[in-house]
């Protein structure tokens, strides 16, 4: 993509690269510490993979302590870190930078303790998502939030990320899941938030470091809350002949007081898409698919399952199908489950767009998308998360043309400015990372901001963790004219800008 | 309250010399000014909670109750937006009428202030984050809360999140707030998540032989797929008649045993999924109807109201603590309470809500240590006359009393909204 502006790489750094590899040595195992090109071309990117970058060293440590020796070097050191868990994240969070090392927690890979008592599993941050809920689903309980690469995510890349899944609604992200963190700032202070009970007291720092997407401290210790299986799970899948009709339904749905385990929503370039890829048996002549799961007793799903139909009836559907069994339920998410790769199928390359809008704005949305795919030339599928308003416009390309690789992303950001319009937002679960860096000025003033870096700094006044993320790099932002600076002076002098 | 600087503005002041900004704008000039002369403010909404926390070192007080209102009510998106001050009944009676609600369930402390119903506002409810009988099923406060705005202690007008659900703008500013007690920013606007409200409910009761058995029931009720929305345990207190008299007066209902202990779990939702529910957890939790007795709806409405508005310590001259600890541990902290407190357990044995005489302060110091051991914490929510507050009435260890103070520093770096409201420093 578009050449990318980076923090300004320390060239002290890179000449001493070989003393600053032997002496991570010291802290960890020497067989931890990567820096041979071979070892370290794995790391150079995360699921954005249109960029990429080699990193000055990988380490690898085995436990807290190593953690918060190493940050603690790196601080005196002046040496920038950039965390990594799974590499899963698709706005860029983990991309390594060239004078910075990338501390990969992939040997965190151990659960800690499974306490059904306190509903709560303690973790280390390199279990995967799914490996929680399959470390306690023979008792009948699973972890809520359940983010579509549940199985190779870690649990510590979704602290970072705030994740979500097509249950948020009902069952709420990351944040809402997790009781307590174990994390280690820059200086090496190791810290704990939160516990196994509820709400600590105080700043809610865990509420704070969910979602901060590494720049604030480096999660060494997960508890996450788990809840019981429900004893009945059923879905619905409802073709419509309009966008507009399977639109209201959505909405019609929760505004009548339903509050569904999961909705999503797909348009007829997806439908087309995932049912060629997975024969799944969507309604192929629908305009829009609706799928809408419910969970809870058994009396409970059927009454839900009844005004949900009558909903949808009311708005015209022009199919309706319920499942009659668990098989039949996962086959009807087995096509949305493959959208992505039902896109991969279709053009060399797809770009996965991640905005927020208020749900009553869909029809709107897409008609929009509709035209910027006209206008670009580019075509594009859209899922949606109905119940939670985040849209996943997915744009096809051929990343081999660089004029529709510009092209793409242009198109992207002007989705994503549209989301903002219409009074959502420009991410909704894949974070800001380095891809929507720039776009933080069309949700945020200068005011707001410099808030969020004035955060930045108390935490990590060298700004050494993951520099160059999240946060637009003030000459861009400037020259766009959303960040107010009179008369070249800038506001903060004592900020650092990345 | 005598404000010894002369604001240059035109703010209101009333007799006492509090300030009434009226929108953000003037929220602004005010702290904005207050910044330049180093002359630090309490922050005040409608005053039903401020006797939560230590009082704050300042010259000033600043009352947002003026910024009040709904600004923008969206069923169908389920969130509302609304002015900071606006009170809690007001939202409320707006979201009933569209048979919606504020899940967490907002304690009512005007009962143990001074006996009379006072939920005050939403910005006072945030920035303390106790959440009612719901909270384990649904989240607290910090749960709800979409996005917000107000003014930082240098006078910039800031926010953070919006009106969506799921949002990963930025650093999460929505859950630093909730719980801050007014000392990182003078909030203005508050956009809050609201649910749709459940059709009916009902409450059974259950009549425990010993403490081992409440835990049991506590756990069998938390592990179920049945889900419950609300369990309490209300202990008999034989041996203080006076607290005796009053529980039994407050939880007078037709189908509920007077004078012996008792949990209490409710079940919402519509009527079948009710009965529904009810009858799987009686056989998981192996009660028989001889064992137990059923609040209808008509009862079990009024009763969670009585748990969630504290009345059992109805205008309390003692202490009373609030403490929370992984429910696994709660059985050692009943035993330790009876006979030495009077208290009750909410959330499903996590909450535990403690008076401890006035006479007896050095007890709070012994409740804390013990509310670390078992992995929680605890606050004074009311302190006795007699309180000196040799004992802070907050738990904090000292990292998080280090971060705090970045924290504090990032947002307000002269400390010129409520210091010392939480910590000293802070």
């Amino acid at each position: 993509m578009s050449e990318l502006a980076l923090p300004k790489i320390d060239n002290s750094i890179l000449n001493r690269k070989s003393e600053i590899v032997k002496n991570l040595s010291k802290l960890t195992d020497k067989e931890n510490v990567l820096s041979e090109a071979d070892e370290l071309r794995p790391y150079e990117t995360d699921a954005l993979s249109v960029y990429t970058q080699t990193p000055l060293a990988v380490v690898l440590p085995e436990n807290t302590d190593e953690v918060s020796e190493i940050l603690k070097y790196c601080y005196s050191e002046n040496i920038k870190v950039v965390p990594r868990g799974a590499g899963t994240g698709l706005s860029g969070g983990a991309l390594p930078l060239q004078d910075a090392i990338l501390l990969g927690l992939g040997k965190f890979n151990k659960i800690l303790e499974i306490d059904y008592k306190n509903k709560c599993v303690v973790t280390q941050p390199g279990v995967t998502n799914l490996g929680i809920t399959h470390a306690v689903q023979h008792k009948g309980f699973y972890y809520a939030p359940d983010p579509s690469s549940q199985l190779a995510c870690s649990i510590g890349g979704n602290v970072a990320e705030n994740s979500g899944g097509v249950h948020s609604l009902k069952y709420g992200t990351t944040t809402n899941n997790i009781l307590g963190v174990q994390m280690v700032m820059m200086d090496g202070t190791i810290c704990r938030f939160g516990g196994k009970s509820f709400d600590q007291e105080g700043y809610d720092l865990m509420g704070l470091i969910c979602g901060s997407e590494g720049l604030l401290g480096v999660v060494t210790e997960v508890t996450v809350k788990i809840l019981k299986t429900p004893d009945v799970v059923r879905a619905a899948l409802i073709g419509f002949p309009s966008i507009k009709e399977g639109g209201y339904a959505a909405s019609e749905i929760i505004s009548s007081g339903i509050v569904p385990a999961g909705m999503e929503i797909m348009d007829k370039a997806l439908i087309e898409a995932t049912d060629n890829f997975s024969k799944a048996g969507y309604p192929r002549d629908a305009e829009l698919l609706l799928i809408v799961e419910l969970d809870g007793t058994e009396s409970e799903v059927n009454e839900l399952i009844r005004k949900v139909e009558a909903i949808c009836k009311k708005n015209n559907c022009s199919s309706l199908k319920l499942s009659n069994s668990e098989r039949e339920r996962l086959s009807f998410w087995a096509g949305r489950k493959a959208a992505f790769p039902a896109c991969g199928a279709m053009a060399p390359d797809y770009y996965c767009m991640d905005g927020s809008i208020p749900r009553g704005k869909l029809a709107e949305a897409l008609l929009e998308i509709k035209k910027l795919s006209e206008k670009y030339e580019l075509p594009v599928a859209n899922c949606f998360h109905a119940g939670d308003g985040n849209l996943h416009p997915l744009i096809m390309f051929d990343g081999n043309d660089k004029e529709q690789l510009r092209k793409t992303e242009e198109f992207g950001s002007e989705i994503l400015k549209t989301c903002v319009r219409l009074g959502g937002v420009i991410t909704g679960e894949h974070g800001v990372g380095i891809e929507k860096r720039e776009l933080m000025c069309e949700m945020f003033n200068d005011n707001d901001i410099q808030q969020q870096l004035s955060i930045k700094k108390s935490l990590d006044e060298k700004n050494l963790l993951n520099p160059g993320k999240v946060y637009p790099i003030l000459r861009k932002c400037a020259e766009e004219g959303r960040v107010h600076v009179h008369k070249n002076k800038d506001k903060f002098p004592d900020l650092p800008r990345f | 309250m005598s404000t010894k600087i002369k604001i240059n503005s035109q703010i209101f002041q009333d007799s006492n010399n509090v300030y009434y900004p009226k929108d953000e704008v003037e929220v602004s000039d005010l702290i904005r000014e207050l910044y330049k002369q180093d002359s630090p403010t309490e922050i005040i909404g409608n005053n039903s909670k401020s006797f939560i926390g230590n009082k704050t070192q300042s010259a000033n007080t600043t009352s947002l109750s003026k910024i009040s209102g709904i600004i923008d009510y969206r069923p169908e998106e389920l969130y509302i937006k609304v002015k900071a001050c606006t009170p809690i009944n007001e939202i409320e009676k707006v979201l009933s009428e569209n048979s919606q609600e504020l899940a967490f369930e907002p304690i009512d402390f005007g009962y143990i202030k001074d006996g009379k119903s006072n939920k005050g506002t939403i910005a006072g409810y945030l920035s303390c984050n106790y959440a009612g009988s719901r909270r384990f099923k649904v989240g607290s406060v910090r749960d709800h809360v979409l996005g917000f705005k107000g003014v930082n202690g240098k006078g910039d007008i800031i926010k953070s999140g919006g009106t969506v659900v799921k949002n990963v703008t930025g650093y999460d500013l929505s859950k630093l707030i909730a719980g801050s007690f007014g000392t990182l920013v003078a909030l203005t606007e508050i956009t809050l998540k609201v649910l749709p409200k459940k059709d009916s409910s009902k409450t059974v009761i259950i009549y425990p032989n010993n403490f081992e058995q409440i835990y049991d029931l506590f756990n069998k009720l938390s592990s179920s797929s049945s889900e419950i929305s609300g369990a309490v345990f209300i202990p008999e207190q034989s041996n203080d008649k006076e607290f005796s008299a009053k529980r039994n007066n407050v939880f007078k209902f037709n189908d509920l045993k007077s004078k012996v202990s008792f949990v209490a779990f409710r079940v919402e939702g519509d009527k079948i999924s009710i009965e529904e529910k009810i009858n799987n957890l009686k056989k998981e939790l192996e009660l028989n109807n001889s064992d137990i007795s059923t609040l209808d709806v008509y009862q079990s409405e009024p009763f969670w109201e009585k748990i969630n508005n504290l009345e059992v310590f109805e205008k309390t001259e003692h202490n009373l603590i609030r403490m929370v600890i992984p429910p696994a541990n709660g059985s050692k902290l009943c035993k330790y309470l009876q006979n030495n407190h009077n208290y009750f357990i909410d959330w499903c044995g996590s909450l535990f809500w403690i008076e401890v005489n006035s006479k007896k302060e050095e007890k709070i110091k012994d409740l804390k240590k013990m509310a670390k051991d078992f992995g929680g914490y605890l606050t004074v929510i009311k302190t006795s006359s007699e309180y000196d507050y040799g004992e802070p009435i907050f738990t904090v260890d000292k990292v998080r009393l280090m971060i705090s103070e970045k924290v504090k520093q990032s947002f307000d770096p002269k400390r010129i909204l409520n210091p010392g409201k939480m910590y000293r420093g802070v």
